[in-house]
């Protein structure tokens, strides 16, 4: 027994099943997100004193990755083309670049993500704050390369010229003038609290993707010998979520790396 | 024509030669859609009468506070020790079991039943399909919901117990409880939430996609118009509290301080989070759903006393359309009232105008379903059975329900009755005599379509007016005790309050109402359960001469669900048609010559 | 739109690398206004999310072919986009209005 229209389009919609499913499965997606969204709208427009970090993330790094997903997502409606167009090579071809430039994108962002676990702000009993990435740490000692101001509030804006002329230098600080050591984990202002929360969410669609793309890729390609026209809709399906991922982000890039 | 059908060889489905399938695949890791409906309503059941377990406990200390909890009070100290020293029911335990109450009843118990039994098991059928177009995904939902559960009912043992912070998990109460419950609750509600978010996909696109040859849209049973409204909220309105609940669980686990203010202090300490969270932030997420949510609980149950009752009254329904559009206003409007659950937050006067208006509003398509099902009993000569009953007495009961639902929705009338037991009175003449007595009447009525037996009419009618008798001693008292200013979530019931020595009287009413309600299911249970096995057997595929589709397959359908193909000739409720042959049409029958 | 036949093929390619540049064009125009100061950051945001929101169109619009989908899924998104947009507004207009702060 079949289940109808897992192939062919029903003649009253117009779609097959999956394009349904799919489509159902992006607009709560969009929910999803938006919930996301509508928070960190909501957090923003309410932080105290109208305060809110901005620079401090690495632009080029971000375009770069913005740059490679929306590669990857042109490279997957390549796939779906050679594959409408009979050219199971070509298919091989550009559904293994955008398996790679995904993964590209996953590699910078765990560099990202390393560098702001090893980047601290350190605040001593003088009040003097230290912000910068750490060199080395031992039981009564901690070394800081990074820039010092008397308040963290110098630190919030890392784009406006006061903060670049400050003086990047290495701070080797006695534990026993340290009042307070952070790192830039979510934990520390709601700021870092959403960009961890959003892209760390936005990442697992990623592997999310990743993994089914790499099954179409691999085992999962054999079905274009038995099955060809469902195959192919598969590969639509995939590139349908896939350029949803790559629409979140291209929210997500202005709204956390630039604004 | 009818004869033919009715004489349709039971066995026919299997008659084709395919292999059986080993026991694992043919029902624990099955994707047929009436498989997996009934592993939803079996997983469902237990829930519910778990979640009705915790309550019955509650209700003691209620009544008799810091008095050991008669028969269960050892086994709760042996199994939970510390929070059940000496049988009785410490605060910490009385605020799990709360909040686990309404956890699992509206969670684990009443969707899963509505939605994930109900829908799944019928949809297909109803609209003559073969399966859910999504089958393997269909199973999934169903595994994701069992671990969910699981996760739940495992957080009861951990150390420190269940969430604590009641259904609604408010912050920053739920972040400052130092147990490990609330982040069970949150990693629960995710396996939940991902199952409710693959099962309403699933319902949605079988109703869009495998509807029968000529079931247009406006031949669909009401049933599968609820259940499609149902599945749009589930679809949307869940996300963003799926958002939420991460964001809680970071706040829980990574430290952050999404629903945490600035300078929150707790027990007098200011504590350590970096604060500029926003406490309403998550009520707003929260009732994002949770609003809708109740429309879950609802749309379906009115689904089923749609069919029902036009199969009772041998009537169509009256205004099928009318209920199709009301419906699917109720489902719009649904998503913009939330607020009303918030009045008391403060909230500015302009904001509240527009939730009072939407609030007001919703209530007019909840009045046309409910006058239009009125009607459709006008002029009919009933048949009372047993899902009959259940489904008449819903009525009166939703009515209720929804009545009392009015001065809640004014801002002005909220003020005095917010958080007092009238609010628990109204959702719980919506939800227990109201849901569930449909849910009721839902087994009662195809219980032969699945088993192939009838279950005793005689233990049917006492487990009804047992039920309905003891729902309304225990529900009806709360409005008087919430106008008198009674608040709910209180382990003392109200105890430590000034309030005048009947209200307080009246908890003792509602604890042996609840006792007694417990027993009018005693009925219930052992019927259902002898009756699978020795139930008087159906001599029909049709035992109540009805004309949707799903009872025009063998019983209990096998794989693939029909033996014909299914063409639709017409609506769904052609019942006492004048000058046809017999009081009843089936949808697919066809159409007398001319 | 036909990608159903083969031998449209070539002018597809075209026609999305001319969205792909248009994208990359994009990108590289709101990280560069983000340094332009404007005078007021509200400039930044708004240019911000203009070009966001031509990108979201090429997207949906092109690669995702919304403009040429089918009735029902512009019916689902529609309800989609209705009710994130009554969960945006919502949640921060109930965020400002506050007891006393209106004229009444
Ligand atoms: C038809 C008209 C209805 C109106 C006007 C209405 C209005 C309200 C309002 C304003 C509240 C908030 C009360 C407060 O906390 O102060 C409330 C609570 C509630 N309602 Fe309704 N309601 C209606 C129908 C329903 C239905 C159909 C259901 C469920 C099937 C339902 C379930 C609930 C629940 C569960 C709560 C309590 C949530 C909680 O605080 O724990 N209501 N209702
Ligand atoms: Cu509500």
């Amino acid at each position: 027994m079949e289940i109808p229209y897992t192939v062919k389009a029903r003649p009253d919609t117009g779609l097959y099943n999956a394009k349904v499913g799919l489509w159902l499965f992006l607009a709560s997606e969009v929910m999803l997100f938006g919930g996301l969204f509508s928070s960190y709208v909501l957090l923003r427009v309410g932080a105290p004193g109208g305060l809110w970090p901005r620079g401090w993330l690495n632009i080029p790094l971000g375009t770069l990755n913005t740059i490679l997903l929306i590669s990857s997502s042109i490279t997957i409606t390549f796939a779906w083309a050679a594959l409408k167009s009979n050219q199971f090579g070509r298919f091989k071809v550009f559904l293994g670049t955008t398996l790679l430039l995904a993964i590209t994108f996953l590699g910078i962002k765990s560099f990202e993500y390393r560098d702001k676990l090893s980047h601290y702000q350190v605040t001593l009993n003088s009040g003097q704050v230290v912000d910068g990435h750490l060199v080395e740490r031992t039981a009564d000692h901690l070394v800081l390369h990074g820039v010092e101001a008397d308040s963290p509030k110098a630190f919030l804006d890392r784009r406006s010229r006061e903060f670049r002329q400050l003086q990047h230098e290495e701070f080797k600080l006695a534990t026993a003038e340290v009042k307070k050591v952070e790192a830039y984990k979510p934990r520390m202002n709601t700021y870092l609290a959403l960009y961890w929360t959003m892209t760390g969410l936005h990442a697992l669609h990623l592997v999310g993707g990743i993994l089914v793309m790499g099954y179409f890729w691999g085992p999962g390609s054999r079905m274009w010998h038995t099955a060809p026209e469902h195959f192919t809709n598969r590969i639509e399906i995939a590139g349908l979520y896939w350029h949803f991922v790559d629409l979140v982000w291209v929210f997500l890039f202005p709204v956390l790396y630039l604004l | 024509m009818q004869t033919a059908i009715q004489s349709m060889p039971h066995g026919a489905a299997h008659a084709e030669p395919h292999a059986e399938p080993g026991f694992l695949r043919q029902y624990v890791f099955s994707t047929d859609h009436k498989v997996v409906g009934i592993q939803y309503g079996l997983t469902a059941l237990i829930f519910l009468l778990f979640g009705f377990f915790l309550m019955l406990t509650m209700r003691w200390q209620i009544a008799h506070p810091g008095q050991p909890v008669p028969v269960v009070g050892p086994l709760l100290e042996a199994v939970l020790g510390q929070v059940a020293k000496g049988g009785m029911m410490s605060p910490d335990l009385y605020n799990s079991f709360g909040a686990m109450h309404g956890t699992i009843m509206v969670f684990l118990a009443i969707v899963p039943l509505a939605v994930g039994a109900f829908g799944n098991y019928l949809v297909p059928l109803q609209i003559g399909a073969i399966d859910m177009a999504f089958p393997r995904l269909n199973m999934t939902s169903y595994q994701f919901y069992f671990l969910g559960g699981i996760i739940m009912f495992a957080s009861f043992f951990i150390p420190g117990g269940a969430a604590q912070a009641g259904w609604t998990s408010y912050p920053p109460l739920a972040n400052a409880i130092p147990t490990d419950g609330q982040t069970f609750w949150l990693l629960g509600m995710v396996f939940l939430i991902t199952s409710s978010l693959l099962g309403s996909v699933n319902i949605i696109a079988t109703i869009i996609q495998l509807r029968a040859p000529g079931m247009t849209w406006m031949r669909l049973p009401f049933f599968v118009w609820a259940q499609f409204v149902a599945s749009f909220l589930l679809l949307l309105a869940f996300p963003p509290l799926e958002a939420a609940g991460v964001m809680q669980l970071m706040d829980k686990v990574a430290g952050t301080s999404f629903f945490l203010p600035t300078g929150l202090a707790v027990g007098g300490a200011v504590g350590q989070a970096s604060g500029g969270g926003s406490p309403l932030l998550w009520q707003h997420l929260f009732w994002f759903l949770a609003h809708p949510e109740v429309y879950v609980l609802i749309l379906p149950a009115l689904g089923i006393i749609a069919e029902i009752i036009a199969n009772n009254t041998r009537k169509p329904l009256w205004g099928y359309k009318t209920l199709v559009y009301a419906a699917l206003a109720l489902g719009f409007i649904s998503f913009i009232v939330w607020a009303h659950h918030m009045y008391l937050t403060g909230m500015g006067t302009t904001i509240a105008t527009f939730f009072q208006t939407t609030t007001m509003l919703i209530s007019v398509p909840s009045v046309i379903i409910l006058t239009c099902l009125l009607i459709s009993l006008w002029g009919g000569s009933i048949r009372f059975n047993t899902p009959m009953l259940f489904a008449s007495a819903f009525l009166p009961m939703f009515g209720i329900g929804g009545l009392t639902g009015l001065p809640l929705g004014f801002s002005y009338s909220d003020i005095h009755l917010h958080d007092t037991y009238y609010v628990i009175g109204h959702f719980h003449y919506v939800v227990a005599p109201g849901t569930i007595f449909a849910l009721f009447a839902g087994i009662y009525f195809w219980f032969p379509k699945v088993t192939g037996r009838v279950m005793n009419e005689f233990w049917g009618r006492v487990h009804f007016w047992g039920s309905l008798i003891f729902m309304n001693v225990v529900f009806m008292p709360m409005f008087v005790q919430g106008l008198s200013g009674m608040l709910r979530r209180m382990s003392d019931g109200g105890a430590t309050y000034a309030l005048r020595p009947d209200v307080h009287e009246l908890n003792r009413v509602i604890l042996w109402g609840a006792v007694c309600l417990a027993l009018a299911q005693i009925p219930f249970i052992i019927n259902f359960f002898y009756s699978i096995a020795r139930g008087p057997r159906v001599t029909s595929d049709n035992p109540w001469n009805a004309t949707t589709l799903e009872w025009q397959t063998p019983t209990p359908p096998g794989h693939g669900n029909f033996d014909k193909p299914i063409q639709v000739y017409r609506g769904p409720y052609e019942y006492s048609v004048p000058g046809a042959s017999k009081d009843f049409t089936p949808q697919n029958e066809l159409p007398a010559k001319a | 739109m036909s990608g159903h036949s083969p031998g449209n093929a070539p002018v597809q390619i075209r026609k999305y690398l001319a969205i792909f540049g248009l994208m990359l064009l994009a990108t590289l125009m709101t990280a560069g206004a983000s340094y332009i100061p404007f005078g007021n950051r509200s400039i930044n945001v708004i240019v911000a999310l203009c070009i966001a929101g031509f990108q979201a169109f090429l997207v949906l619009g092109h690669m995702m072919h919304l403009l040429s989908e089918k009735k029902m899924i512009y019916g689902v998104l529609a309800f989609t986009a209705i009710f994130l947009v009554c969960m945006f507004a919502l949640t921060i207009l109930a965020h400002h209005d506050l007891p006393g702060a209106t004229a009444d």
